[in-house]
């Protein structure tokens, strides 16, 4: 358990990194960094996305599945990471 | 009555003018001409003046029965003469009133059914006229009787109800239908009643609702596909089951489930997460480090082809832990199968300082922090991966002792330990390398260390067994001594290398800085000995591709390369500063590199230079750091280097020093290992001519 936990502080203190948070599968926020508003908000569109995205991976290949999804946007890049039943999700700017 | 008609016909004249006149009021009354004795005629102011001739003219009066109306000259259209003809006939008939009567005749339909059905109603009334004047009789008759069975007041009511009695059979058997009664105020009144009607109440009970929830699901293929292999997961699972465990076994073995699945609902949910958080992490590291990832992939040192022969190598990541920060590198390896993993050991060269060490597990794609991380209380000075099973690390340390770490298995502990029992060194294991499996099947590995013995281990059923393989000995130094204390100085043996097609022969290289060429098969003797270098030799190397070259390096500052047949170096490079180590390159026979104590990095292409280095660069930060380990990626154009800081450089070569044999015009591109010892060959022909003729 520490040892998930430890990796999670070094993902938070990583160069860029504004905020991490994992979700349950039914798009409930179990653990943030960030404001309850921001979390709440991120948490349920990016818990659709994942799924639309997991879906459209799946329906072309049932054997294959969604590794991560990365959204690069102007100010920032958002990661998924999605697993059986948890989304870890990190909004990092990278230094460009 | 000559006198008379005229003045009759004037009378009558008078009448019919009257008649004829209407509406001419100017006479005196009806009916009065009679009586009126006047014998003047009274000439009506308008009446006409006729002549005598023309008062006897005689008008005929015919009466026909012609219709003074009807049309006497109706003309039709005839189609057949194509002309319009007069009718011949003409109706002559004038209705003068009409009206639509009910009379039926008797013989029609109609008529008869009515008169049946008059006579049917004749009938019944007579029938009841007879009923009724047989109740008379019966009345008559029942009378007497009655009354002298009852009182008279009583008599009305029986003979009324046999009356109605016999009535309503009558009626019910005549079947017809009921004589209506009219009723009016005066023969008939309503009476009504009405029964109690009970209050209707609803009644309604109701249970409790059967628990409810929500179930949605979506019935993809990939579901489907999910579902499927679940099943079929379960179902080797029970064959497994049944097969091995007995029926008691499997009664603990659920008990076992059940304690399972109850502490992984407790235990917290966020260990599930780990896999998800290591990508993750290597997400967020790949976007810092952005630049360095895609200039390891894609750049490519332009610069080269100006640059004449030499090549240059490019900085790309940096590992370093805070925990190892003190101890220097003192072995790396990379990984055989995953090209992305590589091990370092840690631990201290100063013999005064001697403290812990740590084998450290590092991807290429996290170089934040390792992927794994043991730490041990002495000195790791070697490692070794093994090329079949990729997790297993042999490690050997600094006060002797060997271990096997099993990365599948993530303990910090070793899974097994050499121990002073088991026949551990008594010097520091300076290297170690893994064999191949022996005869049955057990992992094996050798090591070798300065208290001069090389020892094979073999796992047997999980503890490590030691053999002592070879000895080594100083060759005449056994100096003249009474037999009782002969002493057999030994050599200590600080490095060593197995060739990579003769499975017995091995090379080992010594503190006095001799290299024995020896073989597994004889414990004693050594095949041959070469003279290499002045002092301790760091490291032997055989080449990848030519099987009788191999490479040694020392702190006497030189690098040589020798053919092992032959006594004497093949070349020999000075390098200005203690060299560390060197390895050859994967890709090539003839390109080697090196690293010196004073930071630098030696790149050697024999096929391009044979005397001096290509590529000739410092490559840490401070100059006081001294690089202790190199070794080469076997895919990638990379090398690691590490040093006596503990920290980790990785560098990629540039394109001039990854030459490949130039094609020919009009010739194949020959590539692999024939090619590669066909060009060392060549070289060390030219070599060896310049020998043979000097």
């Amino acid at each position: 358990m520490t040892e998930v936990e430890e990796t999670l502080k070094r993902i938070q203190s990583h160069k860029g990194v504004i905020g991490t948070m994992v979700v349950n599968a039914e798009g409930i926020p179990i653990r943030t960094t960030l404001d309850n508003s921001t979390t709440v908000q991120y948490a349920g569109l990016l818990h659709q996305l994942t799924m639309k995205a997991r879906s459209t991976i799946r329906d072309i290949d049932p054997q294959n599945d969604l590794t991560f999804l990365r959204i690069r946007s102007k100010k920032h890049e958002i990661m998924v990471a999605p697993d059986k039943e948890y989304l870890l999700i990190v909004i990092q700017n990278p230094c460009e | 009555m000559a006198p008379k008609p005229p003045r009759k016909q004037s009378v009558n004249m008078g009448k019919g003018a009257r008649k004829r006149d209407e509406d001419s009021g100017t006479e005196v009354g009806e009916g009065a001409d009679e009586w009126a004795v006047s014998k003047a005629t009274v000439r009506p102011p308008d009446q006409l003046d006729l002549t005598d001739a023309e008062l006897k003219e005689e008008f005929t009066r015919i009466l026909t029965a012609n219709n003074p109306h009807a049309p006497q000259n109706i003309v039709r259209y005839s189609f057949k003469e194509g002309m319009y003809k007069p009718i011949g006939f003409v109706n002559q008939l004038a209705v003068h009133f009409s009206q639509v009567g009910n009379l039926v005749p008797k013989d029609s339909d109609e008529g008869r059914r009515q008169h049946y059905r008059d006579e049917l109603a004749a009938g019944s009334q007579e029938s009841a006229k007879v009923v009724f004047s047989d109740a008379e009789i019966l009345e008559e008759d029942e009378e007497p009787k009655e009354a002298e069975m009852e009182a008279g007041s009583q008599t009305d009511i029986p003979m009324a109800e046999v009356a109605e009695k016999v009535a309503e059979e009558e009626l019910m058997s005549a079947k017809q239908p009921k004589e209506r009664k009219l009723t009016n105020q005066f023969n008939f009144s309503d009476r009504a009643s009405q029964t109690l009607n009970h209050p209707l109440r609803d009644r309604e009970c109701q249970m409790e609702p059967p628990p409810r929830t929500n179930f949605s699901a979506t019935a993809n293929q990939w579901e489907i596909y999910d579902a499927y292999i679940e099943e079929l997961k379960k179902q080797e699972k029970t064959k497994e089951k049944e097969k091995t465990k007995t029926p008691v076994a499997k009664k603990t073995g659920k008990m076992a489930m059940r304690k399972l699945t109850s502490m992984e609902s407790q235990s917290d949910d966020i260990t599930k997460v780990s896999q998800a958080a290591k990508i993750v992490e290597r997400m967020v590291n790949q976007n810092t480090y952005d630049d360095v990832a895609q200039d390891f992939k894609y750049y490519e040192d332009a610069a080269d082809e100006y640059r004449d022969q030499e090549g240059t190598l490019l900085p790309l990541w940096k590992f370093q832990n805070d925990k190892a920060k003190r101890l220097a590198v003192t072995a790396l390896c990379w990984n055989p199968k995953y090209n992305d993993l590589f091990a370092v050991g840690h631990g201290s060269y100063d013999f005064m300082k001697q403290s812990r060490g740590m084998l450290l597990l590092y991807s290429l794609k996290n170089p934040s922090f390792p992927e794994y991380i043991f730490s041990s209380e002495s000195g790791i000075m070697c490692l070794d991966i093994h090329v079949d099973h990729p997790y297993l690390v042999v490690v050997g340390h600094y006060d002797g002792n060997v271990a096997i770490y099993n990365l599948k298995k993530p303990q910090s502990q070793p899974s097994f330990r050499s121990s002073a029992k088991s026949g551990k060194h008594t010097d520091p294991v300076w290297q170690v390398k893994w064999q191949k499996d022996d005869m049955d099947h057990n992992l094996n590995f050798f090591s070798v260390s300065s208290d001069g013995r090389i020892v094979s281990w073999t796992l047997v059923k999980s503890e490590l067994v030691h053999t002592d393989v070879i000895k080594l000995k100083v060759e005449g130094s056994t100096t003249e001594v009474p037999e009782g204390l002969q002493l057999h100085t030994v050599g200590c043996g600080t490095a060593f290398d197995f060739h990579k097609e003769i499975d017995y022969m091995f090379l080992v290289g010594t503190e006095e800085g001799k290299i024995y060429k020896c073989s597994k098969s004889y414990s004693s003797q050594f095949l041959d000995t070469y003279d290499a270098h002045n002092m301790a030799v760091d490291a032997v190397t055989w080449n990848r591709y030519h099987t009788k070259v191999f490479m040694s390096c020392s702190s006497d500052w030189t690098v040589k390369i020798w053919d092992h047949t032959i006594k004497t170096p093949m070349f020999i490079y000075d390098l200005n500063s203690a060299v560390g180590d060197v390895a050859w390159a994967p890709y090539s026979s003839t390109v080697f590199a090196a690293v010196t104590t004073d930071g630098k990095v030696h790149v050697f292409d024999l096929a391009i230079n044979k005397y001096e280095a290509i590529c000739n660069q410092p490559v840490v930060a401070k100059k006081k750091t001294k690089i202790t380990h190199l070794e080469f990626n076997p895919i990638y154009p990379i090398i690691i280097v590490g040093d006596d800081r503990g920290h980790i450089t990785c560098l990629k070569l540039s394109p001039n020093l990854r030459k490949m044999p130039k094609e020919k015009k009009g010739q194949e591109v020959q590539k692999g290992p024939a090619v590669e010892i066909a060009k060392l060959d060549r070289l060390l022909n030219l070599v060896r001519e310049v020998k043979t003729k000097t």
